[in-house]
């Protein structure tokens, strides 16, 4: 069981807790605001792009190629994004913090 | 090559050049053929823009056939966004529980209908139908209202001899007046109430705004619709070993309905006109000249996407631009992948297989390029589970 906490841009704190899925789908089911998976998780909408929290940077690891080419032309974009659809929910993400970009 | 493919016409223009310059009514047009390229250039609003004279930025231009603009399509930020702002939640209403349970019976009741028949007519016997019955749950008018959209036929701007007629769109622009007129009358839940009752940056719409804004969901949701709808049939009919996976694993039917969009890239490409001279890999881009962003090349670039001329359904990571990107993105996008949702599980639930009987393919002519983008006419025969 992996928990994983989400931070709004009008500064809401939600924590959900689940051990498969992606990260994406965890949100859009606890209703985070900003997180809105419109095209399912394939990396092609952005609608799910986070700000990952300095002390779990680590953890999440790095954006590949093609998420990177996506969150580049992102005006919120920093060396610390990621699109939360690719990320696959498990013990490894346990206590990780996520800032929603938008 | 199976009938329901849809070869890829860019692939050399793509790779050598990366842009190609085609000819409209004497307004050429520079169409951007990679995905970076094209992600970058919807990216970059203050360069090409999409507030021209209107019409300008649609290939072929329309600017000799209207003159209002259409809102948010023809609007560049900041305005945009005050737009997009107000119509975004209207647009996402397909989101709610009670929107897809109205869309399930319409569709659910359209197939059992063509399952009865020995063979339909795919694109006026389906597609239109299931087509116009949704804009009427996107609208929130009542379901009756489809009986005159489907009257129009597919093209509601386009007899069939003249590719951009202003008689046909004036009955669109007709019935758009009269709904206004009602509206006012007698306020309802609909479309038009909502907007006639809204304000955008502190100001009520005017009726040319509100009218802007109508005829681009009937503009940009119906041959868009259509092409998805009925070249999903095709390609079911073509292959049942898909139809029998999608039956038999559901998970990975949102994968497949992104992978069927990228594949059919519905809109070919969308204009824009450039407000300063600028460059697209290497090729100069001349100020007031038009580019366009070519989403269906940009979707096949074998830069990007491994096997781009093959549907693989549960394609897993897939940057496609289907419906646009940036700033423009398609404001239909939730309507168009819920109809996919529907159709797809209720296919899955009543069909056991689809006969391709007989197709003549509708191929669009871009300069040198033809591109398969849908069929004029389609026969197929469903069988029940
Ligand atoms: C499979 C179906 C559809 C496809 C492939 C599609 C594709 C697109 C694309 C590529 C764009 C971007 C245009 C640009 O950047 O200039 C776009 C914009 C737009 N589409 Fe769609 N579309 C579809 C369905 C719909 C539907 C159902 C509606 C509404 C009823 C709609 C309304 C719009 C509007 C209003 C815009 C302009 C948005 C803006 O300027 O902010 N589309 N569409
Ligand atoms: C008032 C606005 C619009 C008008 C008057 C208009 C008019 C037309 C016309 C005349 C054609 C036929 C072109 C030809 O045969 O060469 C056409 C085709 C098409 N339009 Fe539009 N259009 C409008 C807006 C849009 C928008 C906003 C979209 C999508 C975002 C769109 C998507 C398409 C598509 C996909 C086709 C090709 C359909 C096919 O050939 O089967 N249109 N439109
Ligand atoms: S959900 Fe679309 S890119 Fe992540």
């Amino acid at each position: 069981m992996a928990k994983i906490t989400f931070i709004t841009k009008d500064d809401n704190t939600i924590v959900c807790e689940a051990d498969s899925g992606s990260v994406m789908e965890l949100a859009v089911q606890n209703g985070v605001k900003g997180i809105d998976g419109d095209c399912g998780g394939v990396c092609s909408c952005a609608t799910c792009h986070v700000h990952v929290a300095p002390d779990s940077v680590e953890r999440v690891g790095e954006a590949g190629e093609i998420e990177k080419d996506m969150l580049e032309l992102d005006d919120e974009a920093n060396e610390r994004s990621r699109l939360c659809c690719q990320l696959e929910v498990s013990d490894e993400l346990d206590g990780i913090v996520l800032h929603v970009a938008h | 090559m199976k009938p329901s493919d849809h070869p890829d016409p860019f692939k050399q223009a793509r790779i050598e050049q990366g842009v190609s310059e085609i000819d409209d009514q004497n307004d050429p047009v520079n169409m951007v053929l990679r995905l970076k390229d094209v992600r970058k250039c919807a990216h970059n609003w203050k360069t090409y823009s999409s507030e021209a004279t209107p019409g300008r930025i649609v290939v072929p231009s329309e600017v000799n056939i209207r003159d209002t603009r259409q809102i948010p399509f023809e609007v560049d930020p900041p305005k945009h966004g005050a737009f997009r702002q107000l119509l975004d939640p209207w647009f996402k209403r397909p989101l709610q529980d009670d929107y897809r349970d109205k869309l399930r019976t319409q569709i659910s009741a359209l197939i059992h209908e063509v399952i009865q028949q020995q063979s339909i007519e795919a694109i006026h016997g389906f597609s239109l139908l299931l087509q116009s019955r949704a804009l009427t749950l996107l609208m929130n008018t009542p379901e009756s209202e489809a009986d005159t959209f489907i009257s129009w036929g597919t093209h509601v701007f386009r007899s069939e001899d003249d590719p951009l007629d202003a008689g046909k769109a004036q009955q669109l622009y007709d019935y758009i007046d009269q709904k206004i007129d009602e509206a006012e009358a007698n306020p309802s839940e609909d479309l038009f109430s909502t907007l006639l009752a809204a304000e955008v940056e502190g100001q009520k719409l005017t009726r040319e705004q509100i009218k802007g804004i109508i005829i681009l969901t009937f503009a940009g949701g119906r041959d868009t619709v259509i092409n998805m709808v009925t070249n999903t049939l095709a390609y079911l009919a073509d292959h049942p070993e898909s139809l029998k996976r999608l039956r038999e694993e559901p998970e990975i039917r949102t994968r497949a309905i992104e992978e069927l969009i990228r594949y059919f890239s519905p809109l070919t490409h969308m204009g824009r006109v450039a407000t300063e001279d600028a460059q697209v890999c290497e090729h100069a881009i001349k100020a007031n000249s038009r580019i366009s962003l070519c989403w269906a090349s940009a979707n096949r670039d074998e830069t990007v996407f491994e096997n781009p001329n093959e549907v693989v359904l549960d394609r897993k990571i897939n940057p496609h631009v289907a419906f646009g990107f940036a700033t423009h993105n398609c404001l239909g996008a939730t309507h168009a992948r819920t109809i996919m949702q529907v159709l797809i599980d209720e296919l899955c639930q009543q069909v056991d297989h689809i006969d391709f009987v007989s197709a003549d393919e509708n191929i669009e002519q871009w300069g040198k390029f033809e591109r398969k983008v849908g069929y004029h006419k389609l026969n197929l025969a469903f069988h029940p589970v």
